[in-house]
């Protein structure tokens, strides 16, 4: 195995396209798991730790450029007010040794179904910013995830950032394990609510092939949102309109049983946790937001 | 041993002659422990060393058709490839009991993961791809995988040709050992009872997942010998095993022991010894062995998992009426320590209650499931968890308080055991009971703050799934027993070396055990115990290792009893030496040489009303004391094989909690808040270490009601979660408030009254955590560890 350290953007996209089987590797959290348990012999390991701009981010007027090896805990920390659906899914990333070397790139390029911050991403909404020696393009984060640990990236490209929108409503995130820390997520859900275009967004980990937003039951919830005259008067969301959600975010839901889990505990718990994270999000935005309009 | 850079040292400890017994003394390897600069056994290094690995089958149970292991001799850096036909003498087989497992294997493999050959190679690397390049053909064969595949006509036998001492009154070759204890009339006294519960209850495979995996360094030495530096439980226990398969006598292997990261009854069997030596051996070279943590999984035992039948009664009143039951321990493929096992089960099944009819059988199953052996509670676990149930079954039928219950049953000093065994010493079961039970509850809703929830108090944890939603409290209470010492009559000696001299103008001793430290704080221990027998302040801590006699195992929750039985004794014969010198030289100087009861304190003869007579260093001047003697304690005796009469164990240690949990009972997540720990430990000679070791064994417990579990897949006998990311323990977030009600009742047939205290908080831990969790969703949960599916039907 050779061991490739380029000491710039250039220098790594350079080193990708002469070897295209190069495993790009930044805070090591999926790579080395695989190597030390030889699921995967890679012919040359790509270092990325020397490209410093992928661990800077930028807040501009409408979204965050988030550089891919940004770690978790510099999400957490200060990231939360514009990306607090994905500082909830990064506090739940590993243990802090981890969460200070892992970032949002590494979950992009392997892109397990299990990955924690997909379902963040996917509610948020966002893009993905490839590039390589030809040129660089941005992947809308819905068309991102192909398959079971397949994404949409060319054999010769490099994610160097993924730009998100700045929330402009509540997000929230939860994940079951069968431990109350460090734990692979036997399922996980992600909701956002957009109110500047009334709509809501989801995203659901570990539940199916790839990460997947539940579409039916976003469309669902925005239609019956916008009917009702919710984001205007505030009221509380009717049970049946959150039970309904939950079926349909169950409903978007093809697991599997493994030694994490049946595949229908997978759905039953994503309804659950639609149904919460729906109350605690329209909680918030009827507190905070409302009150902060009216102020 | 020029060239090794890193191997054990000496451990040197000051402390004031007060830092005896009873003292809370701190660990002399505590601090390098927690900073990382410990060297344990994975840290060994030798110049010009070679790395071993072993390859293992891929499957379960098959004919082995061929090897063929050319290409990875071929490959450049490999020094050896050794299998079956390489082993050097007509010893081929090892095994603490029964010595039924193949150092490698030989035309059958009988699990996933058993050693087939092993590569020597400059780098480890190197030896794990060369490993790979050994073509093993497999013939697979059915797989035994529970009791009904065991027993069903024409089974595959998991060892034909059995020849041990078992073979002759198990019921089926498929069986290891069957321990039956028959006392009273079960029958009649049911007929008697106005109520009668069952239940079925199953106990998951538990790992021991110590932190430090199974790693050693074996160094040929110059006279044909090996010396193995390893990380163990017991030394002579492996010397025993090593010597006859390497053709050596056993004083050409020289052990010593390295650092422990952990053992709870998994480094009982051996893992690199035999490999790491013959590869040493073979190339003329150290050889160093590490497992990482998949092939841990591989490398030891595990806790057998057990299917247990019970059928309990009681009068209207709440007096048991009567017990029946049945245990069925899977051992898996090699016997290990099931034996065992099967008599702890069986004598202790009742658990600590006063039952006069009882019908009982425990069995361990050959399969091939993965081997299972000692595991901290070793049999008593897997009862405590049914018997727990039942009490709690018998008294929500009888309408009782289930403490009340428990009480109005107890054991107590002088009851009879269903083996015939009268307790001898305080057994305060009805006691800790209630001292739990008396502990202030938790407060309730402790995840409220003014800033809303904080999930770390919460099921579910940081994955925030629930912000206080569907979530309800339960509290389950459950109190176990467990023996002390190695039992039915086995010779459960240790041996202690003590050397007594002045250096520097002060009197130092020097204890010299084959005790293996696995981080039970028996070298903390033993430095006390110098201190308060010989007046010393500094105690030296010699290397274990087997130039002295065997201490025998660090499991059993015996080695503070036996190994520190043994340095008491020493330390007695040795002060006896000092004062005898001290009599010769001064004993015309004063009366009191004669006359009084003498004592080593602060240095100095005192006598027992504190007049000084003498110093000890002009006493000794430039004689050293230094004697090796062994210490029994006293003697066991085998139960009956029809009806279990006997008089098998030592000494038993009981312990009591209460657990309180918090269950998201709609995602089936579950928060232990509390577990509450009420134990008798006669004399806590060390009441930090006992603490720490009752809140040790506390989580340990939790962790098997709530996560941890070894899947094996029923129908290849396949592991599918060899690793922490799929087997989980618990993390200091899943880990509650352990409060520690300690009692010291002493025992008068032990050393300073103490008891044994490893394991019996591991029994009861787990029984309290499921009550709690019935308490709380009024589900009948009759396995363990519980898993979400099972508090949401799903």
């Amino acid at each position: 195995m050779d061991f490739l350290r380029p000491g710039s953007w250039e220098e790594a996209l350079a080193a990708k396209a002469e070897h295209p089987t190069a495993v790009p590797i930044a805070g090591g959290t999926d790579v080395m798991v695989e190597i030390n348990f030889d699921h995967r012999r890679p012919e040359y390991l790509l270092d990325l730790n020397r490209v410093d701009d992928l661990r800077e981010w930028e807040v501009g007027e409408e979204t965050v450029r988030l550089g891919a090896s940004v770690p978790y805990t510099q999400i957490m920390e200060n990231l939360r007010a514009e990306l607090p659906g994905l500082a909830l899914a990064s506090h739940t990333v590993a243990s802090p040794q981890i969460r200070n070397r892992g970032g949002v790139g590494g979950n992009l390029g392997t892109a397990s179904p299990a990955g924690d911050a997909h379902p963040a991403l996917l509610a948020s909404g966002g893009e993905v910013e490839a590039e390589s020696v030809r040129g660089r393009r941005m992947i809308p984060i819905d068309a991102f995830y192909l398959g079971v640990k397949r994404n949409a990236l060319e054999p010769d490209e490099l994610i160097r950032a993924v730009h998100l929108p700045k929330a402009d409503g509540p997000q929230q995130f939860s994940k079951v394990g069968t431990r109350n820390a460090m734990v692979i997520a036997v399922c996980a859900f992600g909701l956002a609510l957009h109110p500047r275009t009334r709509t809501v967004r989801t995203g659901i980990g570990s539940a199916a092939p790839t990460p997947v937003r539940a579409k039916a039951a976003e469309e669902f919830l925005t239609a019956a949102l916008e009917e009702g005259g919710f984001w205007e008067s505030g009221r509380p969301i009717p049970p049946s309109v959150a039970k309904q959600f939950a079926e349909l975010a169950t409903g978007a839901c093809n697991p599997i049983d493994d030694v994490r889990g049946s595949a229908k505990y997978r759905r039953h718990a994503v309804g659950i946790m639609a149904r919460r994270t729906l109350g605690w999000t329209w909680e918030s935005y009827r507190g905070n937001e409302r009150s902060d309009r009216c102020a | 041993m020029s060239g090794v850079t890193r191997t054990p040292t000496h451990l040197t400890q000051g402390g004031a002659t007060d830092a005896g017994i009873g003292a809370s003394t701190l660990r002399p390897d505590g601090t390098l422990k927690v900073t990382g600069e410990f060297a344990y056994s994975s840290d060994l290094w030798h110049e010009d060393m070679l790395w071993g690995f072993t390859l293992r089958s891929t499957v379960a149970h098959a004919e082995i058709v061929s090897i063929d292991t050319s290409e990875a001799l071929a490959q450049s850096g490999v020094y050896a490839v050794l299998t079956y036909d390489d082993l050097p003498t007509e010893v081929k087989n090892y095994g603490l009991e029964i010595q039924d497992t193949p150092v490698l294997a030989h035309g059958k493999v009988r699990h996933h993961g058993e050693p087939v050959a092993l590569v020597a190679a400059d780098h480890p690397e190197t030896a794990r791809r060369a490993a790979a390049k050994i073509k093993v053909e497999y013939a697979e064969l059915p797989v035994v995988t529970d009791e009904a595949s065991a027993l069903a006509e024409g089974a595959p036998l998991v060892h034909e040709n059995r020849d041990d001492h078992h073979i002759s009154h198990v019921p089926h070759p498929n069986i290891v050992h069957r321990q039956p204890i028959v006392r009273g009339d079960a029958e009649a006294a049911a007929r008697r009872a106005d109520v009668i519960v069952t239940g079925e209850y199953v106990f998951g495979m538990q790992d021991q997942a110590f932190l430090g995996p199974e790693s050693g360094l074996a160094v040929p030495a110059e006279d044909g010998g090996v010396d193995l530096y390893v990380a163990t439980q017991w030394l002579h226990s492996d010397l025993r095993q090593i010597a006859p398969v390497l053709g050596l006598p056993e004083d050409k292997v020289r052990m010593t022991l390295s650092g422990v990261g952990g053992a709870f009854g998994g480094r009982e069997d051996l893992s690199m010894q035999i490999h790491g030596c013959l590869l040493a051996l073979r190339t003329g070279k150290p050889v160093k062995i590490v497992y990482n943590r998949f092939e841990s999984f591989f490398g030891h035992v595990h806790r057998h998992p057990a299917k247990l039948w019970y059928e309990h009664g009681a009068t209207k009143d709440g007096k048991l009426t009567h017990l029946k039951c049945r245990i069925v321990l899977d051992g898996g493929a090699y016997a290990s320590a099931s034996p065992a096992v099967v008599g702890n089960a069986s004598s202790l099944s009742v658990g600590p209650y006063v039952v006069e009819d009882v019908d009982i059988e425990a069995i361990a199953l050959y399969s091939n499931n993965p081997p299972c052996g000692a595991m901290r509670g070793f049999g008593a676990v897997q009862a405590c968890f049914a018997y727990e149930a039942q009490m709690d079954k018998l008294a929500a039928k009888l309408g009782m308080d289930p403490v009340e219950f428990r009480q109005l049953n107890a054991m107590e000093q002088g009851t009879l055991l269903p083996t015939g065994q009268v307790v001898d010493s305080p057994a305060p079961v009805a006691e800790l009971l209630r001292r739990v039970k008396a502990m202030p509850l938790p407060p309730e809703n402790q995840w409220e703050t003014t800033e809303g929830a904080d999930v770390r108090a919460l099921p579910g944890g940081l994955s925030n799934t629930t912000h206080g939603e569907d979530v309800v409290r339960g509290i389950g209470y459950a109190v176990g027993i467990k023996n002390v010492g190695f039992s039915e009559g086995f010779d459960d000696y240790s041996t202690a070396r003590v050397r007594m001299e002045v250096v520097g103008g002060v009197p130092v001793a020097t204890v010299h055990t084959a005790m293996a430290e696995v981080g039970q704080g028996g070298v903390t221990v033993h430095a006390q115990i110098a201190r308060t027998e010989l007046g010393v302040e500094q105690v030296t801590i010699h290397p274990a290792d087997t130039r002295v006699g065997s201490a025998g195992s660090t499991s059993a929750s015996r080695q503070t009893y036996v190994t520190g039985g043994a340095v008491k004794n020493t330390c007695e014969h040795v002060r006896e030496q000092v004062l005898e010198l001290g009599r010769r030289k001064f004993g015309t100087y004063h009366p009191a040489w004669a006359t009084a009861e003498l004592l080593l304190e602060g240095g100095k003869v005192v006598t027992d009303g504190g007049e000084v007579l003498a110093d000890v260093a002009d006493v000794l001047e430039d004689e050293a004391i230094d004697l090796e003697l062994e210490w029994r304690h006293r003697p066991t005796e085998p139960f009956d094989l029809r009806t279990g009469q006997g008089n098998g164990h030592v000494q038993y240690s009981f312990a009591a909690h209460r657990a309180v949990v918090e269950v998201d009972t709609a995602l089936g997540l579950v928060k232990v808040v509390e577990l509450a720990c009420a134990q008798d430990v006669g004399k806590a000679l060390n009441p930090l270490s006992v603490v720490g070791q009752i809140q040790g064994g506390t989580t340990q417990g939790l962790g098997v009601a709530v996560m941890e579990e070894i899947i094996v897949d029923p129908k290849t006998a396949k592991v599918r979660n060899p690793s922490f990311t799929d087997y989980l323990i618990p993390t200091i977030l899943d880990t509650p408030t352990i409060p520690v009600d300690v009692l010291e009742l002493a025992d008068e047939h032990a050393p300073y009254g103490l008891r044994g205290i490893g394991e019996a908080p591991t029994l009861s831990s787990t029984p309290a955590v499921l009550a709690a969790i019935r308490n709380a969703t009024g589900l009948e949960l009759n396995r363990t560890p519980v898993r979400p599916e099972h508090l949401t039907g799903t």
